[in-house]
C-alpha cells in the first residue's frame, strides 16, 4: 500500500493543456479545436452554474433513476468465501447502462450552446441508446455511427435506437467497430462542427472530453461512496470496474481517489488469451500496445511495428477497443490504479454464476468486473469489502451470450 | 553526398519555391499523393509525373489505418496501401527513389502523428534530412501539440506546415503562422478532404485576415479539384493544394494524373 500512499493527488487533473501527466492533449485536425474550445468554456460555465447541476440532479431523479442502489451480493460472497462482495447498480440506470449519466449532461450542454443536432459513436450501442434516448428527451437531432460488425452484434440496440428516433449509420470501414464509428463520427464533426455538437461517449478522445465524461460519470462513485458509508460502514477495500474506453471505472474510481487504502482495479478485456494476440488488454500487451495517439489523445495504443492501429477482440463490443482513456494511462503509470484482465470464457462463466446466485444478469463488459472478483475473493479476509461496477445489464447481449454457449453444457448443466 | 542533400533541401528549398512563383505571379502547385496506391510502384511512378507535370511542392502521403481527417477517396487508396504493405520506412525510401533519379522538386511527407510517433520523432528528422525530404504536414497535430518535434525539425532544418481552418479564431491563426515552416495550410472549407463543387466565398476574406497577422505563404487545401477552382484560389492564395482530385485520376493510370496535374499547374499560369 506505500505506493498508492505516495502517489499523487489527481485533483487537478487535467492540466490547462488537457494533460494527465504524459497522457491526453489534443490530437485533431485544426478545424474542430475551436469546437473544443468552446465545449470546454461551455462546461467550465455550466459546472459551476447551480441551474445546470440543479437541473441535471433533477434529472437523474426523475427520469435516469438516480441514485442506484448498492447490493450485497450475498449468495456470492458466501459461494466464494472470502471477502464481502457489493455492487453498484448501474444496470438499474434507465436504458441500462451507466451511458445515461453522460448522455445527458451533454445533451444539456448542447442545448446550452445552442446546437440543434448531436452525433455520437456506439460499440455496444449502449451509449447510441442513452444518447438517442437524452435527444429525445430533450428534442435534438440524433445521428449515430455504428461498426457494421457491432450493428450484426448487437442488434436489439440498432432497433432501439431507430425507435428512440435516431439516425443509426452504419460504417463498413477499418474494422466496422468502435474505432472506426469514431473515426466517422469524428469526420461529420470536422464538416459540421457549427452546428453540430459530438456526443463522445467515454473517457478518451481530445480534451476536453475524457474531463467532461469523467466529471458526468463521477456521480456513480459519488453515490456509491456515501452509500457505502451507510450501509456497510466503512469505504470498500478494493473497487472492481471494467474498462473498454474506461468511462464507468472513472466515475467509480474519481471519488476514491484520495483514499489510498482504496485498492482500485480496472479489468480490460482479455479476448481469446493475451498470448492468442486477440485480446484488447491496453496494459497486458508491451509488445503490442505502446505509447501512441488515437483519436485525439496520447495514451496506451495497441499498433503494430509501422504504427497502424490493430483490430482487437473481445466477446464484449463496449470493451473492444485498441486505446484506453488517458486517466486511466495516468492512474496506472502513478501505481494508483491497478490493470488486469479477464478472458471472454471467464466473463462468460463469471456473468452465469452472478445470474444464478444473485438473479442478476450483467453486461458481458461488467462480467469482466465480476470475473476479477472471483478470482480476488476467495483470496482476502471476510471482513474485507468489495465494490464492483456492474456498469450495464445483459439484455442486449442475449444473442451473442446464447451463440457462445450453443455446443457447451454450461447452460443447462 | 548528404551535405549535398541537406544545403539543396529543407526549408530553404520551400521558401525559394514561394518565392519563385511569386516572381512569376502565379500560386505554387502543391499536389498531394499517398505511397503504395495502387502499389509501390505505381506511386513512385506517380511522384515522378507530377514533378514533370510541373509540380511545385509534392505532398507524399504515409498511409494510416485510421485516417479520421480524410474523406472517402484517400481513405480507400490509403486502405489499398496499407493492404499492400504500405510502411513509413517504404515511404521514405519512395522519396529516395526519385532522389536517385535526380528529381529534385521539394516533398512534404505528409501523415498522422501515430505512425510518425512509432517511426520515432529523431529518426524521422534525421532520415528526412539524410533523403532530401523538404519538411512535414500532419494534419492531427495541432501547432500547440507540436512540442519536441518542431524542436527536431528545426534542428533538422525542415519545414512543418501548420494549419488555419475557417472556424480559427485570430488567437489560433497566429499561433499556426508563428510555428509554420515553408507555408501554412488553409483548410478551404469545414471538412475532410475530398472534391467539391464549390470554393467556399468566403476563402478570400480567411485569407485576408491570415494577411493580417503574418507574411508567410498560405496555401489552400481541401476541395480543389477542376483547373478553374484552381486558377479561381490561384489568384488570392499563394498555393494550390489538390489530392483527392489526383488520386481519383490515378484510377486511369498515371498518365491520367498527369495529365490533370498538367491541366491545373498550367491553370495557375494564367493571369
Amino acid at each position: 500500500m506505500t505506493i498508492q500512499q505516495s502517489s499523487p493527488k489527481t485533483l487537478n487533473l487535467p492540466d490547462e493543456r488537457g494533460y494527465y501527466g504524459a497522457f491526453g492533449g489534443r490530437y485533431v485536425p485544426e478545424t474542430i479545436i475551436p469546437a473544443l474550445e468552446e465545449i470546454e468554456q461551455t462546461y467550465y460555465t455550466l459546472k459551476d452554474d447551480p441551474n445546470f447541476q440543479e437541473e441535471l440532479m433533477h434529472l437523474h431523479h426523475t427520469y435516469t433513476g438516480r441514485p442506484t442502489p448498492v447490493t450485497y451480493a450475498r449468495r456470492l460472497s458466501v459461494y466464494l468465501g472470502g471477502a464481502q462482495i457489493y455492487l453498484k447498480r448501474e444496470d438499474l440506470a434507465h436504458t441500462g447502462a451507466h451511458k445515461i449519466n453522460n448522455a445527458l449532461g451533454q445533451a444539456l450542454m448542447t442545448r446550452h450552446m445552442g446546437k440543434k443536432r448531436v452525433i455520437a459513436e456506439t460499440g455496444a450501442g449502449q451509449h447510441g441508446v442513452a444518447t438517442a434516448t437524452a435527444c429525445a428527451l430533450l428534442g435534438i437531432e440524433c445521428v449515430i455511427y455504428m461498426g457494421r460488425v457491432d450493428m450484426e452484434r448487437q442488434k436489439p440496440n440498432v432497433f432501439r435506437m431507430r425507435l428512440l428516433g435516431a439516425e443509426v449509420r452504419g460504417v463498413d470501414s477499418g474494422s466496422q467497430t468502435l474505432k472506426d464509428a469514431i473515426n466517422e463520427a469524428m469526420r461529420d464533426w470536422v464538416t459540421n462542427v457549427r452546428t453540430t455538437h459530438y456526443l463522445l461517449g467515454s473517457a478518451l478522445g481530445p480534451h476536453p472530453f475524457p474531463m467532461i465524461v469523467r466529471d458526468f460519470q463521477s456521480i456513480i462513485g459519488i453515490e456509491a461512496r456515501q452509500q457505502m458509508l451507510e450501509q456497510v460502514g466503512k469505504l470498500p477495500d478494493m473497487i472492481v470496474a471494467c474498462v473498454g474506453g474506461g468511462s464507468n471505472s472513472i466515475g467509480i474510481f474519481h471519488a476514491f481517489r484520495d483514499d489510498a487504502h482504496v485498492q482500485l482495479i480496472g479489468v480490460e478485456a482479455g479476448g481469446n488469451g493475451i498470448e492468442s494476440g486477440k485480446h484488447a488488454a491496453r496494459f497486458a500487451d508491451p509488445h503490442i500496445a505502446r505509447m501512441g495517439i488515437l483519436h485525439g489523445t496520447k495514451s496506451y495504443v495497441m499498433q503494430d511495428e509501422a504504427g497502424q492501429i490493430m483490430e482487437t477482440h473481445s466477446i464484449s463490443a463496449g470493451l473492444d477497443y485498441p486505446s484506453i482513456g488517458p486517466e486511466h494511462a495516468y492512474l496506472r503509470d502513478t501505481g494508483r490504479a491497478e490493470y488486469t484482465y479477464a478472458t471472454d470464457q471467464e466473463a462468460l462463466e463469471a456473468l452465469q454464476l452472478l445470474a444464478q446466485l444473485e438473479g442478476i444478469i450483467a453486461a458481458l463488459e461488467s462480467a469482466h468486473a465480476v470475473a476479477e472478483v472471483i478470482k480476488r475473493a476467495p483470496t482476502m479476509p471476510k471482513d474485507a469489502a468489495i465494490l464492483i461496477n456492474l456498469s450495464g445489464r445483459g439484455d442486449k447481449d442475449l444473442n451473442t451470450i446464447i451463440s457462445a454457449l450453443e455446443g457447451e453444457e454450461g447452460l443447462h448443466a | 553526398m548528404p551535405e549535398e542533400i541537406v544545403a539543396k533541401h529543407g526549408l530553404q528549398a520551400i521558401q525559394r519555391v514561394f518565392k519563385q512563383a511569386k516572381a512569376q505571379k502565379r500560386a505554387a502547385f502543391i499536389p498531394y499523393y499517398p505511397v503504395g496506391y495502387p502499389d509501390y510502384e505505381t506511386s513512385v511512378e506517380v511522384l515522378a509525373a507530377l514533378a514533370e507535370a510541373g509540380a511545385d511542392i509534392i505532398e507524399v502521403g504515409v498511409p494510416f489505418s485510421d485516417p479520421l481527417a480524410d474523406g472517402p477517396t484517400i481513405q480507400a487508396a490509403t486502405q489499398i496501401a496499407l493492404q499492400q504493405g504500405t510502411t513509413p520506412r517504404m515511404c521514405i525510401k519512395a522519396i529516395e527513389t526519385i532522389r536517385q533519379r535526380n528529381i529534385q522538386t521539394p516533398v512534404m511527407l505528409m501523415g498522422y502523428a501515430n505512425p510518425f510517433m512509432a517511426y520515432g520523432y529523431k529518426h524521422l528528422t534525421s532520415d528526412a534530412q539524410h533523403v532530401g525530404i523538404d519538411g512535414l504536414v500532419i494534419p492531427d497535430m495541432p501547432a500547440d501539440e507540436v512540442d519536441t518535434l518542431q524542436t527536431l525539425v528545426e534542428a533538422a532544418d525542415l519545414g512543418f506546415v501548420h494549419f488555419v481552418a475557417p472556424t480559427s479564431s485570430s488567437e489560433r491563426i497566429r499561433l499556426s503562422a508563428e510555428k509554420a515552416r515553408g507555408y501554412i495550410y488553409l483548410v478551404s472549407v469545414t471538412g475532410v478532404t475530398g472534391e467539391r463543387q464549390t470554393i467556399a466565398t468566403e476563402l478570400r476574406q480567411y485569407i485576408a485576415s491570415i494577411r493580417l497577422v503574418t507574411q508567410k505563404p498560405i496555401a489552400v487545401g481541401f476541395g480543389i479539384s477542376t483547373a478553374e477552382q484552381a486558377a479561381e484560389v490561384g489568384a488570392i492564395a499563394d498555393g494550390v493544394i489538390v489530392g483527392s482530385a489526383l488520386v481519383k485520376s490515378a484510377e486511369k493510370g498515371v498518365q491520367a494524373v498527369y495529365q490533370l496535374a498538367k491541366s491545373l499547374r498550367d491553370a495557375l499560369n494564367a493571369s
